[in-house]
């Protein structure tokens, strides 16, 4: 019994094993590359997975000095945290709304919303950015902080729904009898119960605002305006010039927030990538 | 706006004992009503601003001749037909077909194995799960820069290891030659959206129960037999969805080819999103590029179709 667990397991280690290499050998060389000193990256007589000459953290005060990053990691911060905010008051409202109250309409909006959700930012951008231009919001961060809950919204709502109506009614009934409002029966009855749900839809919300790219590659052209991900891909190459050493330590580093979060939240993603399919 | 239950109109009902419970039940659902709309309202104001509306404008400007900072004419279809007789359009719109369909085939393929392995209960599969989803953590555009670093044509790490291996002799130009780079194109975005993938077949596999399979062991099934009779059709509705969600990304995908490789080379791995990208900001014909990012219309409302179906008969259950 034992050594069948145990033949199991090893034969499980054995098959994961080139898949967890191939999902995280990407990180592994931003990190390498990341160290290394020029002289060496760019030798083809070495080996590439080695570093010889010892480590330097040159590249990365490159990255923090020289450039915009430090900014660009600023207005991410900013610009994710308000448009995650924003999102989840929205969606939770419209959750409710749909999960709980009894409206003629109800079905039909949330169709609705469940369409805008499969509506790609890529057929998107380019009303949107006459939209933000009409609006006087371009090369601001304001263009970004109010698009944004635009696409996550959508996918908020449908995964609070589906949170929303696994809450037994008889909850909050009771406090509605006793006169509470809906609004007070949300926020003192639901809300606590709807934790593990709200914290879900706030980490996806927040990655995939973190992540985004299309419409902040848009949106924005001053470099000190940008967000990380396309100040990164845009700023940090300068014509052929590529600093393969700060572009792969500010992707790294650019990545650690929301690999940091997702580490530590690992369970709520996991039911949340299984309650609101959103990119892949 | 909001309304609750204490409010006038319930205070109309002359008195709680003598008012009939019909009258009292119409009046709790017209709160009801009110409290809804006035819930929903933020959202619907949002995405009829900024998602409902542009899609219709950017259906308005694909029948125009509109470029940045200049109205265009009325000119119906013809942006749609005039692109399908250039080689570059046709050209995009083969481009992301075949990559739609290599990179969903292959992420349902290993999703499935990878799904398979990650069911196992074994010590640590936690942290084996935790790993292999964070590709799908990373942004993407960031994650996808440093596979051009490995794909670079001077110092990529993969010539590297095969010329040690004694598997090349000369470096292999991953995305200058067009069919190598279609094929890390399709490779790169497997990467992203496999834990996507695996993690929803993980989902759906956990929900067979094991007594099935045990009995169709009992029975004299074999590890295929037991697959396709029993996992399989259980699967479906959770392979269903996957797949359209993954078409409908996969299709409109930008980061992974545009930072991988601008579309090139010569329009190889041009996909609608950075074709439209292109002509919409570099050459400012917007009437064109709304064209070009509209053609991914049908795969959209083919998929919403299908899924809003799905979704329903999965209501009735």
């Amino acid at each position: 019994m034992v050594r069948s667990d145990r033949r199991r397991a090893a034969v499980t280690y054995l098959l994961a094993a080139p898949f967890v290499l191939f999902a995280l050998f990407p990180f592994a060389w931003m990190l390498i590359t990341s160290l290394k000193q020029n002289r060496e990256l760019y030798s083809l007589a070495q080996n590439p997975f080695l570093v010889r000459e010892g480590i330097t953290w040159d590249h990365y005060r490159f990255l923090l000095e020289r450039t915009d990053f430090p900014l660009w990691l600023r207005n991410s911060t900013i610009v994710a945290v308000v448009a995650t905010l924003v999102s989840v008051v929205f969606a939770l409202l419209a959750a409710y709304a749909l999960a709980r109250l009894r409206f003629a309409g109800a079905d039909g909006v949330a169709t609705g919303v469940f369409i805008v959700y499969l509506v790609p930012t890529t057929l998107l951008f380019i009303p949107l950015a006459r939209i933000v231009a009409l609006l006087r919001l371009s090369n601001s961060l304001w263009a970004l902080i109010v698009t944004y809950p635009a696409f996550i919204v959508p996918f908020a709502t449908w995964m609070l729904m589906a949170y929303l109506t696994s809450i037994p009614r008889s909850l909050e009934e009771s406090a509605l009898v006793d006169g509470c409002t809906r609004l007070r029966a949300l926020w003192h009855i639901v809300l606590p119960v709807a934790r593990p749900g709200i914290i879900t839809a706030a980490l996806f919300a927040f990655t995939l605002a973190w992540g985004e790219f299309i419409y902040a590659l848009t949106f924005i052209s001053t470099s000190s305006v940008k967000t990380v991900t396309a100040g990164v891909v845009v700023d940090l190459i300068r014509g052929d010039v590529f600093y393969w050493g700060s572009l792969m330590g500010g992707a790294l580093l650019a990545s650690l927030p929301v690999v940091l979060l997702f580490s530590l939240f690992l369970d709520y993603y996991i039911a949340g990538l299984t309650a609101g399919a959103v990119k892949g | 706006m909001l309304t609750d239950e204490t409010t006038p109109a319930d205070a109309a009902v002359p008195s709680p004992l003598s008012a009939p419970r019909l009258a009292a039940g119409r009046v709790h659902v017209r709160h009801e009503t009110v409290t809804a709309w006035g819930f929903l309202a933020p959202t619907l104001l949002l995405l009829g601003l900024l998602a409902v509306y542009p899609l219709a404008y950017a259906v308005y400007l694909s029948l125009t001749s509109a470029q940045v900072g200049f109205a265009g004419r009325f000119v119906g279809a013809q942006n749609f037909i005039g692109l399908l007789h250039t080689q570059i359009f046709t050209l995009t719109l083969w481009n992301t077909v075949w990559y739609t369909v290599l990179a969903v085939a292959v992420k349902l393929v290993l999703g499935l194995a990878l799904a398979a392995v990650l069911a196992q209960p074994v010590p640590g599969m936690r942290w084996i799960r935790g790993a292999v989803l964070i590709p799908w953590v990373a942004p993407v555009s960031l994650s996808v820069l440093a596979w051009t670093w490995m794909f670079d044509s001077t110092y990529s790490v993969f010539n590297w290891t095969l010329a040690e291996l004694g598997l090349i002799r000369s470096p292999i130009a991953w995305l200058g030659i067009p069919n190598l780079a279609r094929f890390s194109v399709v490779l790169v975005n497997v990467w992203c959206g496999l834990p996507f993938f695996a993690i929803n077949f993980l989902a759906g596999l956990m929900t067979i129960p094991r007594e099935l399979h045990e009995a169709a062991t009992v029975d004299g099934a074999g590890a295929v037999g037991r697959f396709r009779s029993i996992t399989l059709p259980l699967l479906r509705p959770v392979l269903a969805t996957v797949l359209l969600f993954s078409v409908v990304m996969t299709s409109s995908d930008f980061a992974t080819v545009f930072v991988l490789t601008h579309g090139g080379p010569m329009n190889s791995t041009q996909v609608l999103a950075t074709l439209a990208f292109k002509l919409g900001l570099a050459t400012g014909d917007l009437g064109q590029a709304a064209a070009i990012s509209l053609y991914l219309f049908p795969v959209l409302v083919l998929a919403t179709a299908v899924q809003v179906r799905l979704m329903r008969r999965t209501w009735q259950w």
